[in-house]
């Protein structure tokens, strides 16, 4: 299990990060959704920013702290739309 | 690189309009995922190749090699790795995935 403030930990360590929400699926603390939010998103497609986060939680998936992750990514572009 | 089994996954891809990597079968899925997925493919009504990675342990490997991408499923259209369900499911929320659906099948 991992907790919030170190998924915000590792995701920070590689990307800048505006807004990142985490939910704890099935409250054992390895099951997550995730809204991140990030300017390194902007012009890039779903795959290839999903793919950062990925990269970034690389370390606590592998060794199983993080079980299951649900993404959703946004650009600050993007999240803005969302916003209006 | 000799690879029989990457090889195979690209044939399959290259091959398959639309190509899904799942748990199970379309009618049995073995995962939330992959059975999430079926089902919006299904809702375009859409033909598509599927392969149970749970019958093969060097394909479930393999897919993830191929890609570079850590789960299943995974969702190849027109030959190009599209993403896995959270991936499909967003595409199918902003109206992308009939499109390229279409596109690939139009072919």
């Amino acid at each position: 299990m991992i907790t919030p403030e170190q998924i915000k930990d590792f995701l920070g360590k590689s990307l800048p990060i505006s807004v990142c929400e985490t939910q704890d699926l099935t409250g054992g603390g390895d099951h997550w959704q995730l809204i991140v939010v990030s300017p390194a998103f902007e012009g890039k497609g779903l795959l290839e920013q999903h793919r950062l986060v990925n990269e970034a939680l690389k370390e606590p998936i592998s060794d199983q702290r993080i079980h299951a992750l649900a993404l959703k990514t946004f650009s600050p572009s993007q999240w803005e739309k969302l916003g209006s | 690189m000799a690879d029989d089994i990457i090889n195979k996954i690209d044939e399959k891809v290259k091959n398959n309009k639309v190509m899904l990597y799942m748990k199970g079968t379309p009618d049995f899925p073995q995962c939330g995922f992959s059975a999430h997925t079926v089902e919006i493919l299904r809702s375009y009504g859409v033909p598509f190749a599927t392969e149970d990675v749970l019958a093969d342990p060097s394909v479930r490997d393999g897919i993830k090699r191929y890609s570079n991408w850590p789960t299943i499923p995974q969702i190849y259209i027109d030959g190009k790795f599209v993403g896995g369900c959270d991936i499909v499911h967003e595409l199918h929320e902003r109206g992308e995935l009939e499109p390229m659906l279409k596109s690939a099948l139009g072919k």
